[in-house]
């Protein structure tokens, strides 16, 4: 496991700024492009914002990563709130529906490129997401 | 640090600043319904060019207002969202559902006008 | 990069004697050099390995190469030896050399090794098993890592051409004041259906466009995930405040649109572009006027 490049504690409103913040720096490091980088800061708002929401407090983590030639950043947001009992009901979601959708689980799926989410009741939720860098760099 | 807002004839104008926080926007949302109510306003523009995200608190915020605002008959738009900020919202599955969205601060003048206008004398 | 050490088994006699025998093999392959490396330029060049390259670039390279390997052996680290084949690797691939020229290189330089060391122990057995034992761990990462080095080299030059395809594949055209054409042709996957939005995005926001005539007449089908992505690029456009016309939308297409349950209220679909054109040509002047 590579050692972590930048580690945000969740407890107030303001950290999910900071979160915010700190994704957007390391994506300029590993040379993500402006649409990537929206997307990764608004994966790490909402990741950050669920913590905060659901579990009062927790961490996100986030790493410069590489594999096989290619970098990327690696997000892993960690609570130790009430968990998620039927995440496979988390993960659906309608298409084309306005306002809030909930964990907005899907849609953070949908803008990285690996997605795991790990959560039980009483037992807390990770969700760890890696975006790569497509091409071969820019 | 609140988001200013203009008036220009009936019009309010918001520009919300880089990186607000929740707390922000909420107030944003209490400021401009207070004004609207208070004030012959016939529309409202939140620019949002300064915004490099809008996650699903902030399209709710910027939703409600749209609404509130409407029930005190007045129209909102909204100025000025980045492309990758579109794509972003998209992604994740925010579409803002019945609020007009246009490119920037000169388009939404020009849409508020001809509603306006189109609107003459039922007021 | 952290430096990495080869396992070293320790011979029968103890950790020193073996210490010893690895300085030995060492100090040999060093004295040795300029003929053990002129004998492996000789092979390479009868198995026609070095097609493409100067007299000049065969004598860096190879005295490079040779000097690294026998470095990793000598102290057991192969970040040295990892960060030459990577970029031996974008060099040689930009050249346009082949795996078996690289790799192929590299087993004869590990043959080159291996046989001078039979020689110099063919009398003594134990020594020359001691010997191989030190050496082909060595050789065999040696030839992992650069192995390695050029696939991932070649996998990034793969992905970049991809990306250049997909991006020169979805041109966004002006076709007057703010009005946008983008004629979609072919298969439309996840990966597709994200260029086209994003350059779309960038189109309307450059162009400052008003309305965008989506053609999919080249769109072979239309399932629920290609429609999904179509009104998502449709949501995506109106959130920069322009309309979007989809022509092209054959019979067939809009009864799956409709069997599939969407909301088609929000896009005009038309029959085919020359109306889709003539309609925003409308929508345009209607706006145009009202701003006057």
């Amino acid at each position: 496991m590579e050692a972590i490049d930048a580690k945000v504690r969740i407890a107030s409103e303001a950290d999910i700024v900071s979160a915010r913040q700190a994704s957007r720096e390391l994506a300029l490091e590993v040379g993500f492009g402006a649409t990537d980088m929206a997307l990764i800061a608004t994966a790490i708002s909402e990741l950050a914002r669920n913590i905060w929401q659901y579990a009062g407090s927790g961490c996100i983590e986030m790493r410069i990563v590489e594999d096989a030639g290619r970098r990327g950043i690696s997000i892993v947001a960690r609570d130790e709130g009430p968990g998620i009992a039927d995440t496979a009901q988390a993960m659906r979601d309608g298409y084309s529906t306005g306002g809030g959708l909930g964990l907005g689980l899907p849609g953070t799926k949908r803008m990285m490129d690996d997605f795991e989410l790990t959560s039980a009741p009483g037992k807390g939720t990770t969700v760890a997401v890696v975006k790569w860098l497509r091409g071969g760099g820019r | 640090m609140t988001v200013p807002i203009l008036k220009q004839g009936g019009i309010l104008i918001a520009s919300v600043q880089s990186e607000p926080s929740d707390t922000e926007l909420i107030q944003l949302r209490d400021n401009l319904l207070e004004r609207v109510g208070t004030l012959r306003t016939s529309g409202v523009i939140i620019d949002v060019t300064a915004l490099d995200v809008i996650d699903s608190f902030a399209a709710r915020v910027l939703s409600n207002i749209a609404q509130m605002v409407r029930l005190r008959g007045a129209n909102t738009v909204i100025a000025g969202i980045q492309a990758d900020v579109a794509f972003s919202m998209i992604q994740l599955g925010l579409a803002f559902q019945g609020v007009t969205t246009v490119l920037d601060l000169e388009e939404a003048l020009s849409v508020l006008a001809e509603a306006g206008e189109s609107s003459d004398g039922s007021n | 990069m952290p430096a990495r050490r080869t396992p070293r088994q320790t011979s029968p006699s103890g950790a020193s004697s073996e210490q010893a025998l690895l300085r030995e093999l060492v100090a040999h392959l060093r004295e040795k050099r300029e003929a053990l490396r002129r004998q492996w330029v000789q092979q390479m060049t009868a198995k026609g390995l070095l097609a493409g390259l100067t007299p000049e670039e065969t004598e860096t390279e190879s005295v490079n190469i040779y000097e690294t390997c026998v470095g990793c052996l000598d102290t057991g680290e192969y970040s040295g030896a990892e960060r030459y084949a990577a970029s031996m690797a974008e060099r040689g691939v930009l050249r346009g050399m082949t795996t078996e020229q690289i790799i192929g290189g590299l087993l004869t330089l590990r043959d080159v090794y291996g046989r001078s060391l039979f020689e110099r122990y063919q009398r003594d057995m134990a020594r020359l098993s001691a010997a191989l034992d030190i050496y082909e761990p060595v050789a065999n990462k040696i030839l992992s890592i650069v192995a390695l080095a050029f696939i991932e080299e070649r996998e990034k030059v793969v992905r970049q051409q991809q990306e250049a395809i997909r991006e020169l594949s979805t041109p966004v055209l002006q076709v007057r004041d703010g009005m946008l054409i983008l004629p979609i042709i072919g298969v439309i996957d996840t990966q597709r259906a994200r260029q086209l939005t994003e350059q779309l995005l960038h189109g309307i926001r450059n162009n400052r466009a008003k309305v965008v005539v989506m053609d999919i007449t080249g769109v072979p089908n239309v399932d629920s995930k290609v429609a999904n992505h179509l009104v998502q690029t449709v949501d995506a456009a109106r959130l920069l405040g322009a309309t979007v016309i989809v022509t092209g939308v054959s019979a067939a297409i809009a009864q799956t649109l409709v069997t599939l349950g969407l909301d088609l209220t929000k896009m005009n679909t038309v029959g085919d572009l020359q109306a889709g054109i003539e309609l925003a040509d409308a929508l345009l002047d209607r706006k145009v006027s009202v701003e006057r």
